[in-house]
């Protein structure tokens, strides 16, 4: 490639200038300006006063409600992305391996909740879990619980929710990349002495291992950059590090703070897939499908 | 090492029915070939061999044992896949001790034969690589590699040169064929292409739709094809219609519009059992089969039968001729001597009785 005249060089710049220029219009610019709001100074409700001070980055590492926030959104996202994993790993693998002529139509099965708005079905839960819901009724009519369980309004829900959106992400991602495993490697594991469960581990699960932690990724970050539904399945105590921001900017009219916590949150998310890209060493694993 | 036995195999896949009733021998050190076109059953067999897919009916035996009910992993076969099948995250040398480790070896005698395994592929120096960074051939070295280093009973090669270019076929066939030799594993190898079987087989089983349609030495199947699927299937030949004029103890007499009257040779296919034509008798249709290489041309005239040529396939010290006798189309594929004949000359065509075959109508197709 260095060998390449200065022209062919360019060409990869000439190429990206329109992603780069529409990233920088719409994103980079936005959040200059989200930056430069977090240093001006909220005086009254919606009434800010262009400054250049620290307050409001100064108050996010004091005051310890943040970092409580920080702790919650860390451990919530944590967990929706290992259930996450495990539940989407079995339906990624049926789908991949089986001989079923109609894959597509599994794969169609999984797109289709996404014709539907998000909050619609983050709110069908209620009909599920609430107190008059369909699991509550269930139970009643089969006359094992007395009164309607409590289910609706916890951190359960908050997970289920979660899953329940996040879910097909994950599944995806695992797909492609079982998708693109050789299929008569488990075959040839098989013949050399490995039962069904040694062939898989030692060979299909350490290959679909970029797909599993891209998947990861990505659920991590959509789960820890959410607000919604924390706010329609959650109960006052589940609250994310986004419900802030929420609550800075629309409730509280301090755009001056929200913008604080949007970049505290941006700086936060963006160092977690820094890091975790070092950690799994995606390039050593792309590596190995090198042809 | 030991002997394989398949005693009235069949294989459906829902309606599909794959294989019919299949049955063969594969002796004890032999390198045997199923050959056929894609779709004949022959990868299906090496499947249920390997315990990959299990036979609808029917019995496997490796040695004295029925397999048919024992797991693929306690098998202890060596199976080579068209495209390699080598893992990719795992170094050529932890691809080749992938099957030691099931196998309570100790680590530095697994070294030690993984490093034998590369030694007798030709391959010493890679252990430390990745497979992607080998060429095919070498790739398909590290497959057989690590099939023969778990010393396998038996050796199972799916159509393992196909995805080579043709001049690395050649060299890897030979050298294929001499590490078998070597080692003397008893080998099955699938294939579709005629001269891997006819160049490295000690047997050679012809299938078709399912079925086997003959088993013998490549010699025998290339020479007296017991049916005319065979014949087609190896080598250029010419299948006339013909009708049994009669027969006695060493000869059948066919007749033919173009040839007139051909005695055909029977003792040897009647004596293998294996050439159909040895069940005809007076007054059948049948088939005279004759060798494109084995239709001598010559210059027109004499009492020799007439045909037209209509077209000439110049490769060198051969030529492939496309010739016409009235509507009947044949073709010859003769030696040059000082020039090849020209399309639009008429030649006189002479066939040598010994060389062809009689062969009951196809009723297949």
């Amino acid at each position: 490639m260095s060998d390449q005249s200065l022209p062919a060089d360019r060409r990869p710049w000439i190429l990206l200038s329109p992603a780069l220029v529409f990233i920088t219009a719409l994103v980079v610019v936005p959040m200059a300006f989200i930056l430069v709001y977090s240093f001006y100074e909220n005086i009254d409700l919606a009434q800010d006063v262009p400054a250049f001070q620290f307050g409001n980055w100064q108050e996010l590492l004091t005051d310890s409600y943040y970092r409580t926030a920080i702790w919650k959104t860390l451990r919530l996202s944590l967990i929706v992305t290992g259930l996450a994993a495990v539940l989407g790993y079995i339906p990624a693998y049926v789908i991949a391996m089986t001989r079923y002529r109609h894959k597509w139509l599994l794969l169609l099965l999984l797109i289709i909740p996404f014709w539907i708005s998000f909050i619609i079905r983050t709110l069908s839960w209620i009909h599920i879990f609430g107190n008059q819901g369909a699991l509550n009724g269930l139970l009643g009519l089969l006359g094992l619980t007395e009164a309607p369980l409590s289910i609706m309004y916890t951190e359960f829900t908050v997970i289920v929710g979660f899953i329940h959106v996040f879910l097909p992400y994950m599944i995806l991602n695992i797909y492609v990349s079982l998708e693109g495993i050789d299929q008569n490697l488990e075959p040839a594991a098989r013949t050399l002495g490995a039962t069904p469960w040694q062939a898989f581990r030692e060979v299909t699960l350490p290959l679909s291992l970029p797909g599993l932690a891209a998947g990861c990724l990505l659920v991590f970050v959509l789960t820890g950059g959410s607000y919604v539904t924390p706010l329609i399945l959650g109960g006052p105590s589940d609250f994310l590090f986004g419900n802030l921001v929420y609550d800075a900017v629309v409730t509280e009219l301090n755009w001056p703070m929200g913008a604080t916590l949007s970049f505290a949150l941006l700086l936060f998310l963006g160092s977690v897939v820094v890091l975790y890209s070092k950690l799994m060493g995606m390039d050593q694993l792309s590596k190995a499908f090198g042809r | 090492m030991a002997r394989v036995e398949l005693v009235n195999i069949r294989k459906s896949f829902g309606a599909l029915k794959a294989v019919h009733g299949a049955d063969a021998v594969f002796e004890e050190g032999s390198f045997t070939t199923l050959l056929g076109p894609s779709g004949c059953g022959k990868t299906t067999i090496l499947r249920m061999i390997s315990g990959l897919e299990s036979p609808t009916s029917g019995d496997i035996f490796i040695g004295e044992r029925r397999i048919n009910d024992v797991p693929v992993h306690k098998r202890n076969l060596g199976l080579v896949f068209q495209n390699y099948a080598l893992f990719p995250h795992r170094t050529i040398g932890e691809n080749i001790a992938f099957g030691l480790k099931y196998r309570n070896i100790s680590p530095s005698d697994m070294a030690q034969k993984v490093k034998d395994a590369l030694d007798i592929v030709r391959l010493p120096k890679v252990q430390d690589r990745y497979p992607s960074q080998l060429s095919g051939g070498q790739q398909q070295r590290i497959a057989l590699a690590r099939a023969i280093v778990i010393e396998p009973d038996v050796l199972l090669l799916d159509e393992p040169l196909s995805a080579l270019d043709a001049n690395l076929r050649e060299d890897m066939r030979v050298e294929l064929k001499a590490i078998q030799d070597r080692i003397g594993v008893t080998s099955i190898f699938v294939t579709h292409d005629q001269s891997e079987a006819l160049a490295m087989s000690d047997k050679i089983i012809v299938m078709s739709a399912g079925r086997i349609e003959q088993i013998g030495t490549p010699e025998e199947v290339y020479n007296t094809p017991a049916t005319a699927f065979v014949a087609g299937f190896l080598g250029a030949s010419n299948m006339l219609p013909a009708r049994v004029l009669g027969r006695d103890a060493s000869h059948i007499l066919l007749e033919t519009p173009e040839f007139g009257q051909t005695a055909v040779a029977l003792a040897r296919a009647a004596a293998l059992g294996t050439n159909r034509g040895a069940t005809l008798s007076t007054g059948d249709k049948a088939l005279l089969m004759i060798r494109a290489e084995k239709l001598t041309l010559g210059p027109a005239g004499g009492d020799a039968p007439q045909a037209v040529v209509e077209n000439v396939d110049y490769q060198g010290q051969l030529a492939r001729y496309f010739l016409r006798i009235g509507e009947t189309r044949l073709q010859a594929i003769n030696m040059i001597d000082a020039a090849p004949f020209l399309a639009g000359q008429t030649v006189s065509l002479t066939l040598n009785p010994n060389a062809c075959s009689a062969l009951p109508e196809d009723t297949s197709a």
